[in-house]
């Protein structure tokens, strides 16, 4: 089976991304810096970011990993799903997307949430990039290669 | 200071998990749904942006208003302007990765309550992408810009 199939939650999917846009207001008001994953990460895990700079954003992290856990349990719904691609294939998709994010500095909430609402060309460039290769991949490349 | 600081990360990471979570954006099949326009279409990715942007425009605006947020010296905003090849290359790279499982690094995370042998090896290749491979790309990267630099202006270097 190429992919589960789903049913178009646009309420839930709004209110959602709201709450993203509430994550990115406290962060930037609180500590004056963008709410980028992929940029969170390599700063809270490299070993030349210095404690008091690691520490909040590890906190971060940490919170990305609870916020679904409360949802799950405060809506009793399964909201966590495993991804029907297999292991191997799962494997290399991690390979790019951490290679990619590291180059262009940025993923889908720095350059696609962050950057695209402040207007920043790179991002609106990175963003219609990512997205144009997004459909590929999963209309052309996932039926291609099987997975 | 550095208490509060730590409070308001993760409060942040918080709200963003359980934003990504009710979204429907840690189950990659909503995703690769959104992405695959050759079954049947789930849009719901799309009215989490338009969920998310405007949000975050109103955020960013109105910190302007601000000299300093409250527990930084500083706002820090990416200031290059200059569109060079590794942010295209790496954009693409990143989409195609993203098609392909399902999984862009914030929801990647935000399932880490619930893993499986999938996830763990997505982000294992992720974390060696982001730290490790990434930093040696960017090197040749900057090797290939000096070297053209050095054609272009051999007498100026």
């Amino acid at each position: 089976m190429i992919a589960v199939p789903t049913t178009f939650t646009p309420v839930s999917a709004l209110l959602g991304g709201v709450l993203i846009g509430a994550a990115v207001l406290l962060l930037y008001h609180a500590m004056g810096r963008i709410a980028g994953i992929s940029g969170m990460v390599a700063a809270g895990l490299r070993a030349a970011t210095p404690g008091p700079e690691r520490s909040w954003r590890l906190a971060f992290l940490l919170g990305l990993i609870g916020g679904p856990l409360i949802a799950t349990a405060i809506l009793r719904a399964p909201l966590i799903q495993p991804s029907p691609t297999s292991a191997p294939m799962l494997i290399v998709a991690g390979l790019a997307v951490g290679l990619g994010t590291g180059l262009a500095n940025g993923c889908t909430s720095g350059h696609g949430i962050c950057g695209v609402s402040r207007l920043s060309i790179r991002s609106l460039v990175a963003t219609a990039t990512f997205m144009a290769c997004g459909f590929i991949a999963a209309t052309v490349l996932r039926h291609l290669l099987g997975v | 200071m550095q208490r509060t600081r730590i409070i308001s990360g993760l409060a942040s990471g918080l709200l963003f998990g359980a934003g990504l979570a009710i979204a429907g954006m840690t189950n990659p099949n909503k995703v690769l749904n959104f992405l695959d326009l050759s079954g049947a279409w789930d849009p719901s990715l799309a009215l989490v942006m338009i969920g998310a942007i405007p949000v975050s425009a109103f955020a960013f605006r109105l910190a302007r208003r601000r000299r300093r947020p409250w527990f930084d010296e500083s706002f820090v905003l990416p200031d290059t302007t200059r569109l060079e090849a590794s942010l295209v290359i790496g954009s693409a790279l990143f989409g195609l990765g993203w098609g392909l499982g399902g999984y862009c690094p914030g929801p990647a995370i935000a399932s880490l309550g619930h893993p499986g042998p999938g996830l763990i090896g997505f982000l294992i290749a992720m974390l060696l992408g982001l730290l490790v491979v990434a930093p040696m790309a960017r090197k040749l990267f900057t090797r290939a810009a000096l070297a053209k630099l050095d054609a272009e202006a051999p007498l100026e270097r």
